[in-house]
């Protein structure tokens, strides 16, 4: 099949042979002749690919071309070349008229100017002009395009090349060309070749083709469900990653500490907002370092929330150890305060927040799988939070000192740890890991004062069901949490999927009230 | 004396009956005076919306007693009354709807948001409910059934504390949601509102109002004595005990799981009870009754009033609704500040609510 191609191509370059300067009788054809002849112009231009031709035909899409008597003229602020030569014409001839091009005329120059670009030597532009054709092209630019295929070795353009060259070979042609174009898109993944193939298959009568055309449908939806899939997986680690990081906060607060704190949610809002302020800030006073203000929002938002939490702690919290009912209620009244004093702050509207140009975008894995920078960035962060957690509860003093006060706090009192002041610190870190939460969220959703509502019952879910006092159990119980929670979506829809998932967790706490991962022995009770 | 004469001295002493008369006076006969006789321009004349207002807060108070049976009684705190109250607020509403008749916008027998949907039948849980009598059981059996199913398997597993509150929370969460949908068949995010009559008679009159506003009160004060003839009976001592020390009362040899099902299944009842009650005298139910926020705000009028008392709730109820009331039409950003603080400051400092503390002041200046 290749073989064949490669011939179809070497013909097409022979018959165009290389042209030192364009036609005259192509060009006035172009500026003069009528709409049918200027398109058959067009198209001679495009199987030229000479460079001037995209000078030329970028001209008569800007209205920079006119006719002076026999010499067709491009003319740009006031400078006259030929448009066949190239030569400069000096003086401005003076009697010239404007070359009018009609609506048919110049989609046919968009899609000649995207075919001449594909041979152009930089990357980016080849690409977008693929791209640009691969939505849909004229049979006009198939020879360009077997020649640009000829040369074309990136491994983003090639199969959009391929695609764009089958899908031509598939409107008209011979039988064998059509069955050949027909292989060509099944080796495609996107979904722009299903429909090609669809509409192939519906009103043709050859069975050679019909046949050929279902086994490379087969072909195609087999591999579009495996992209889905893979798409599904992402969108499923995504949502674990942002799960994982409102409750790893709290897996400090609650699973470690014991303490119900309803207002973690809250503590995310801030993060969010202090994103907010930081990105304001920079804005304001350094646009340079824009895309930098993520480093310093990350700790911002830590310092700020977990200042809010260790004030909290001083003031409401301590009081209230030992009574969780109390302690939900109370802090329930913190997170009321917290929602309204954002909403007098920055007002009840959502404020943005930009992303940095070096998280906008995506990257495009698969056909129709695009992963944006944001999420990707925001699994890592997630990671990178987890491992750092990790070190702190295991690899330093503090760490050591919150996990004795946990295990037995009188105890450690009386060994000499400073209890009251390590709950202090404890609970500051968990509220300071939720606003490294907010800020990470801050990047792929939107920022208000009810932010946090959204993620409370998410999180308790998370920690509740990973088992409480595990660090562990919340990484799996947010992964898996995320996960089942996107798969049920494809085929349920979000809110039945959400509705599954908190029914199975009412379930799942009546089986094993202590989570997946149960703390053995007598800390139980 | 006899067993029922015995019952009344057991639930209040003397005093205790007259205030409850004079509470009970004041509602039937004064307040319907008050609306009824006393013209518009006199200042004594209670408008509709003060009778609404205050049918309101009547029926949020027997929520609060519900909860208090819970929660201040038995010591299980549910994020999740709020579902009750609207399933039984859901139940009526149904039957209201259909007694709108072809009043409604589209003038079909179908409710306005089914027309909408292009529905030709009703959806099966709205099988019958044109029927009054079929409304009032469902009012009495949707949150009853469920309340008993859920907590069976709660229970039994001895969920408790705070995974108990959490996963009642998601439970009414999960229902709002299902609530919010349009294609689950109840109405979506408007829910069921603009009723027109009851049994046939219109229900925006002066005269309707009051018969709710009476019926309201009278279920208000039956919930009252109900539950003061629970928690001094024997099986009130024995949820107390619960609360106090569940693993010892079950090594005593009492089957806990009974005792906490039988209070969580009635006090949803309760609930659903007064939900019902609540929605002709308020015209809407719509889903933002089960969101989350709403079931913990009854928490805090239990808390404010005093828990383990069963006159505290219907004073913390009064004293949170007036509050909120008063603010949300004079300071609206203030509102969550003082709610917020009230839950903050109650904890901390009124753990027996303003009923404790006007104990506590009057045996300091005894």
């Amino acid at each position: 099949m290749r073989g064949f191609l490669i011939a179809v191509m070497l013909a097409a370059s022979t018959c165009a042979g290389p042209a030192a300067a364009l036609e005259a009788h192509t060009v006035s054809k172009l500026a003069t002749g009528d709409s049918d002849e200027k398109i058959a112009a067009i198209g001679a231009l495009v199987a030229g690919a000479d460079p001037r031709a995209a000078i030329l035909l970028q001209a008569l899409a800007d209205g920079e071309l006119q006719v002076a008597g026999k010499r067709v003229l491009i003319v740009k602020s006031g400078e006259a070349t030929d448009a066949a030569t190239g030569e400069k014409v000096t003086p401005l001839p003076a009697e010239r008229e404007d070359v009018i091009a009609n609506n048919r005329v110049r989609g046919a120059v968009q899609g000649a100017l995207a075919a001449l670009k594909l041979v152009s030597p930089d990357r980016a532009t080849r690409l977008a002009a693929a791209k640009e054709l691969a939505g849909g092209a004229d049979e006009s630019v198939l020879p360009l395009v077997k020649k640009a295929l000829e040369k074309e070795g990136d491994p983003a353009i090639r199969p959009l090349l391929e695609q764009i060259a089958a899908t031509l070979e598939l409107k008209g042609g011979a039988k064998e060309s059509r069955i050949a174009a027909i292989r060509m898109l099944a080796q495609s993944g996107s979904s722009n070749a299903k429909t090609l193939l669809l509409s192939a298959l519906e009103g043709e009568k050859d069975e050679d083709i019909r046949l050929a055309a279902q086994a490379s449908l087969d072909r195609i939806e087999g591999r579009l469900a495996w992209n889905q899939r893979a798409g599904l997986l992402f969108a499923g680690l995504s949502l674990g990653s942002i799960l994982l990081l409102a409750a790893l906060g709290l897996a400090i607060t609650y699973g470690l500490m014991g303490v119900i704190n309803m207002a973690h949610g809250e503590l995310i809002m801030i993060g969010a907002y202090t994103t907010y302020v930081v990105q304001n800030l920079f804005r304001a006073q350094a646009p340079g370092a824009f895309d930098w203000y993520l480093a310093c929002a990350v700790p911002a938002s830590f310092v700020v929330a977990a200042a809010v939490g260790m004030i909290l702690e001083r003031t409401v919290i301590r009081w209230l150890y030992g009574r969780p009912l109390e302690t939900l209620l109370a802090t329930w009244g913190i997170s009321l305060i917290l929602i309204q004093g954002v909403r007098s702050l920055f007002g009840a509207q959502n404020v943005q927040v930009e992303n940095p140009a070096f998280m906008s975008g995506g990257i495009e894995v698969l056909a129709d799988v695009v992963l944006p920078w944001s999420r990707i960035v925001i699994i890592f962060f997630a990671l990178g939070v987890v491992a750092l957690m990790w070190l702190l509860l295991t690899r330093t003093r503090l760490g050591l000192y919150i996990r004795t006060v946990t295990q037995n706090r009188s105890m450690a009192a009386c060994v000499g740890v400073p209890t009251g002041r390590v709950d202090t610190w404890a609970f500051g870190l968990g509220s300071g890991i939720a606003g490294l939460a907010g800020c990470a969220l801050s990047q792929i959703g939107n920022v208000g004062p009810d932010l946090g509502q959204s993620y409370i019952v998410d999180s308790f879910i998370v920690v509740v069901f990973g088992g409480v006092g595990q660090l562990a159990g919340a990484v799996y119980a947010a992964l898996i949490l995320g996960l089942s929670n996107k798969m049920l979506e494809s085929w349920a829809g979000a809110v039945l999927a959400k509705i599954a998932v908190l029914v199975f967790i009412i379930f799942f706490i009546q089986r094993r009230p202590q989570g997946m991962f149960a703390l053995k022995g007598r800390a139980v009770e | 004396m006899g067993p029922i004469s015995s019952t009344i001295t057991r639930l209040y002493g003397p005093r205790g009956w007259l205030a409850l008369g004079a509470f009970a006076f004041v509602l039937f006969v004064i307040f319907p005076l008050l609306s009824l006789v006393v013209p518009a321009g006199n200042p004594l004349h209670i408008s509709a919306y003060g009778v609404t207002l205050i049918g309101k807060i009547m029926c949020y108070a027997m929520v609060a007693v519900a909860m208090d049976l819970i929660w201040g009684y038995t010591g299980i705190l549910s994020l999740g009354h709020g579902l009750f109250f609207a399933l039984g607020g859901y139940s009526f509403g149904m039957y209201l709807m259909r007694q709108i008749g072809r009043d409604g916008q589209y003038q079909s027998d179908m409710p306005d948001f089914m027309v909408f949907l292009d529905w030709k039948e009703f959806p099966w849980q709205w099988w019958n409910s044109d029927q009054f009598w079929w409304a009032l059981m469902l009012v009495v059996l949707v949150p009853g059934l469920l309340a008993f199913v859920f907590g069976y398997f709660a229970f039994r597993s001895r969920v408790k504390g705070v995974y108990f509150s959490i996963i009642t929370q998601a439970l009414t969460y999960a229902a709002m949601l299902l609530f919010f949908r349009n294609n689950t068949g109840f109405g979506g995010n408007n829910g069921f509102t603009d009723f027109k009559r009851i049994l046939g008679v219109s229900i925006t009159t002066d005269g309707a109002r009051i018969v709710l506003f009476v019926i309201t009160g009278a279920a208000l004060i039956g919930t009252l004595l109900l539950g003061r003839y629970i928690v001094t009976s024997r099986l009130g001592r024995v949820l107390t005990a619960i609360r106090d020390a569940e693993a010892r009362v079950m090594f005593c040899g009492y089957n806990t799981v009974q005792y906490k099902l039988f209070i969580w299944t009635l006090s949803a009842v309760l609930c659903g009870i007064a939900g019902a009650l609540y929605v002709p005298q308020v015209g809407i139910i719509n889903p933002s009754e089960m969101s989350p926020a709403n079931s913990i705000e009854i928490a805090i009028w239990v808390a404010v009033g005093g828990r383990g008392t069963l006159v505290g709730p219907i004073i913390g109820a009064g004293l949170v609704n007036g509050a909120k009331s008063v603010f949300t039409q004079l300071l609206p950003e203030y509102w969550l500040y003082v709610l917020g603080l009230l839950f903050i400051l109650t904890t901390l400092f009124l753990p027996q609510g303003v009923v404790g503390l006007l104990a506590r002041l009057k045996g300091r200046s005894a």
